[in-house]
């Protein structure tokens, strides 16, 4: 069985060799289908090994070799497949494998496709290292491994400068967080001795509670830089500079969901803290309800997904707070599916209208691609949480949860930003297929994509539609190694009368989308008031980071670089070399051929050996 | 007289000998003033040996003068090929091993 | 008594004998005054009971040696009074004379020798030539012999160095053959 686990993790990794061996010949497709096929062998591989885990419930440990042994040092290359590391590896690998099929057909007019396919399928092996790992030092690793990939995809085209911009503010960000992993994972091992997960996990009790909080909070620094929580969240809007199918899988089903993995396998050490999960709760209902409000006005396609993403991200830090740590995985399955196929059905479009972007100048499209069209509309409807589509089942899970632990607060928060998200997603959905027409028939060609395309893109959706549909067995598989949760503090009846509320206001929202705007959407005069200015510019807040971060520290980089650089150190290893070069100039003409100042010079060193014989015999 | 004496001799007149060699640009003149240097040494080595009762000083003092004539033999043949080659015997013409 | 005095005289003579030889303009003199200062060497070396060393040191030094560099000055085309330029005369002199005081400080300390085993001992019974043969051609044979295989050596490099070319040997020509080169050679140092 282990065989499967090695197979798994290394056939993206293969693909991603293979491809790069091409990386610098113009487009072949056998690049695009070869790692499109190592990913599928990947993916039998994961749905073997959770069908292996389901029917016999044991857990895989494999250890691939010994990496740090030095003194009391010991962390080996191990990786375990227990129930939460096997359901992220069957997500990440079917959203991968979808996309990476989607991307041989959106990628295909593109220079560097070779290259691409080479990143996407190395990110796609760093991810598996990532949920795969038995210890958090291999985490770190797959940590680091995503977060590069994710570097050179999103700059993929590099020659763009808003792209490598993009990239940038990405990599920083993550770093940012990156510390703060990298500090708990010091707390973690000066006092545990470990970094594995079982001798961690078993040994956090006997901690001080304050050290605890401390760990909690730094491995939360972490994945709030990778989850793009605020303050850390700029990035992820940014970073649909990178190409669609990158958007779909890493910044929808992946990379960011790796924060949300590291605080449910990190379960044990927030339920002994949780103050700092109701802390983490907070922020994760602050953030939904923060991105949602800036998806309301956007009018870039990708950037509305975007924030999507990120509010469907705080519901589920949510849920990883108040302690229903299932649920919160739960989610990050469901919302991977139907995230990812909107990102497809997105790119699809722009592929349509030539890379256009903006929501106003598309409209009624769906005469011209029913099948996106339908598609989108199926994907938007789960993310909406409409019965009994997938999204239904697990929002409502987390505001039960919300409910549950009394945070009322949180509770109605994250009601009204359901509201608000079926109302943007279709708003997204409605100007985009229905409405008018909104571009002249002489700029733009619309076509549907491929069909091969299509295809990839029917298992997301026919999962987006029927994922919610196996809680029950979902439960009863993770909880052999989360804590159960349910909500016992509230009746039966409570329990229905929430659900109906909440489908209220969700059917709500999409109703006011499709009326308002199947005639022509909202006046004009919204676009003066000061709220729409705020919502609009993202309130401020990259301004703000550039202005009083970005800045200052570049100022003060160039302060040391002109000041300490250049006058200080330049000039004394300059002023060495120059000294030595001076020294021997002055010392050449000892090397005259003449033998009379030879003979002087043998009776001076003659002197200095005699004075030198004299002092020695003194002392 | 003391041991001490004869040092001091031999010492001073390895020292004229001395001078003679820094100063002198005339290759010949250098060759004079390296001959008072081996005599100095021979008469400190002779010094030694009497006021320690013991031959070997004498003994190197022997072949020190065996030595200084088969060097003069050679140090004048190849000064008078040098002076064929080049008719100057002036140690400040003879430089070629330059820096 | 007899002995410092003579020790006296006999040093202040190789002194400005050999200053002289080092200070004067005169090749001359110079060599002149080596000579002198050589046999005056040999007197110390009487004083100090070798007897035989005196007598090599004259018969060698002042008698080869000497006239070898006398053929050699025959042989350059000096003038008489050689004309040397020294760049820093007072260096020449600074120079030696450090090396004057720092050794004869050395020296002056008295010279401690306790437990000193002669090698050789001298054996005042024989005589010195006696006692020195003795020891030269059993201890020092081996040295003794190399050093007479560098003496030929050197003669035969001196011969080499200095010699004319050796090809033509005069005493097997005829008298006209003779006659004949020694008009060749003319007309091409004529030529020149």
């Amino acid at each position: 069985m282990e065989k499967y686990i090695y197979i798994a993790l290394f056939a993206p990794l293969v693909g991603s060799l293979v491809a790069a061996l091409f990386s610098t010949q113009p487009k072949t497709v056998f690049t695009g289908w070869f790692t499109s096929f190592m990913l599928a062998v990947s993916m039998f591989a994961s749905l073997n090994l959770l069908h292996y885990v389901y029917t016999s419930e044991t857990t895989l440990h494999v250890n691939l070799f010994d990496w740090i042994v030095i003194g009391n040092l010991n962390i080996p290359f191990g990786f375990v497949v227990d129930q939460v590391s096997v359901v992220m590896m069957s997500v990440v690998t079917v959203v991968s494998t979808m996309v990476h099929i989607h991307s041989i057909g959106y990628m295909e007019h593109d220079k560097g496709f070779n290259r691409y396919f080479s990143y996407l399928s190395a990110f796609v092996f760093s991810m598996l290292v990532l949920v795969m790992s038995d210890n958090f030092a291999v985490l770190f690793i797959g940590w680091e491994g995503v977060g590069v990939c994710s570097w050179l995809l999103i700059g993929f085209w590099y020659h763009k400068e808003s792209a490598t911009w993009a990239a940038n503010e990405a990599f920083i960000m993550n770093r940012i967080g990156d510390l703060g992993l990298l500090l708990g994972m010091f707390l973690i091992y000066w006092n545990i001795g470990s970094l594995q997960y079982d001798i961690v996990f078993a040994q956090l009790g006997g901690l001080d509670n304050s050290l605890l909080v401390w760990i909690g909070c730094l491995l939360f620094l972490g994945a709030m830089g990778k989850s793009a929580q605020f303050p850390l969240h700029t990035w992820l809007a940014d970073a649909m500079e990178g190409p669609t199918p990158v958007s779909a899988l890493i910044h929808a089903a992946t990379m960011v969901t790796a924060g949300v993995y590291l605080v449910v396998r990190s379960n044990e050490l927030y339920t002994l803290i949780p103050e700092v999960g109701y802390a983490i709760a907070a922020l994760g209902a602050f953030v939904a309800i923060f991105a949602a409000s800036m998806a309301l006005v956007n009018n870039d396609m990708k950037r509305i997904i975007a924030y999507s993403t990120l509010s469907q991200l705080g519901y589920m830090f949510v849920a990883a707070g108040l302690g229903a740590y299932w649920v919160a995985l739960f989610h990050l399955a469901t919302h991977a599916f139907f995230k990812s196929v909107l990102f497809l059905g997105a790119g699809n479009v722009m592929h349509a209208m030539d890379d256009e972007l903006d929501i106003r100048k598309m409209g009624g499209l769906h005469k011209k691609m029913k099948a996106t069209s339908i598609i989108m509309t199926v994907a938007s409807l789960a993310l909406a949480g409409i019965f009994p589509l997938a999204g239904f089942f697990s929002k409502d899970k987390i505001l039960e949860a919300a409910f549950n632990a009394d945070a009322i607060l949180l509770w109605g928060v994250l009601w009204v930003t359901a509201g608000l998200t079926a109302f943007y997603s279709f708003r997204l959905v409605m100007k985009i297929f229905f409405g008018e027409q909104n571009y002249s028939n002489e700029e733009f060609h619309p076509h549907e994509a491929k069909n091969f395309v299509i295809a990839a893109m029917i298992p997301l959706a026919v999962l987006a539609v029927v994922a919610g549909w196996f809680e029950h067995s979902f439960v009863e598989f993770v909880t052999k190694t989360l804590p159960t949760w349910e909500a016992s503090n509230i009746a039966h009846s409570t329990a229905w009368i929430l659900i109906l509320i909440t489908s209220a206001v969700a059917i709500g929202g999409i109703a006011v989308a499709v009326f308002k705007y199947r005639n022509g959407g909202f006046s004009k005069d919204w676009e003066n008031t000061s709220i729409y200015k705020l919502l609009s510019n993202q309130y401020y807040i990259p301004k703000f980071y550039e202005v009083f971060i970005s800045r200052p520290y570049y100022a003060v980089s160039v302060w040391i670089w002109k000041v300490i650089e250049i006058k200080l150190i330049d000039a004394s290893i300059d002023g060495l070399a120059h000294f030595v070069n001076k020294l021997g100039v002055k010392a050449r003409p000892i090397q005259t051929g003449n033998l009379s100042s030879s003979l002087r010079l043998m009776v001076f060193g003659l002197i200095l050996g005699l004075v030198f014989a004299l002092v020695l015999s003194v002392l | 007289m003391t041991l001490n004496a004869y040092l001091i001799l031999s010492t001073i007149l390895f020292c004229i000998g001395l001078i003679g060699v820094i100063k002198r640009k005339n290759v010949l003149m250098l060759f004079f003033s390296t001959e008072i240097m081996l005599n100095a040494v021979n008469v400190g080595l002779a010094a030694i040996s009497k006021f320690h009762g013991d031959l070997s000083g004498q003994i190197f003092a022997f072949f020190i003068i065996a030595v200084a004539a088969s060097e003069v033999a050679i140090g004048l043949g190849l000064l008078i090929l040098w002076y064929k080659r080049t008719g100057s015997i002036n140690l400040d013409d003879i430089a070629k091993m330059r820096g | 008594m007899f002995e410092v005095v003579a020790f006296i005289i006999f040093s202040v003579l190789t002194i400005s004998m050999f200053s002289i030889s080092v200070l004067t303009n005169n090749a001359l003199y110079a060599l002149s005054s080596l000579a002198a200062g050589m046999i005056f060497i040999s007197a110390f070396f009487f004083l100090l009971g070798a007897d035989f060393l005196g007598a090599v040191q004259i018969v060698v030094y002042t008698g080869a040696i000497m006239s070898l560099y006398a053929f050699g000055m025959m042989f350059f085309d000096s003038l008489s009074e050689i004309k040397e330029k020294v760049k820093n005369p007072r260096l020449v002199f600074l120079l030696s004379g450090m090396v004057a005081l720092i050794v004869v400080i050395v020296f002056l300390a008295p010279v401690i020798g306790e437990n000193v085993q002669a090698n050789h001992p001298i054996h005042p019974a024989y005589g010195n030539s006696a006692d020195v043969g003795l020891i030269l051609f059993t201890k020092y044979l081996v040295p003794f012999e190399v050093a007479a295989i560098m003496l030929l050596v050197a003669m035969i490099g001196g011969i080499v160095l200095a010699g004319k070319k050796m090809n033509e040997s005069y005493s097997e020509m005829k008298e006209d053959e003779i006659d004949e080169k020694i008009r060749l050679e003319a007309s091409k140092k004529d030529a020149k």
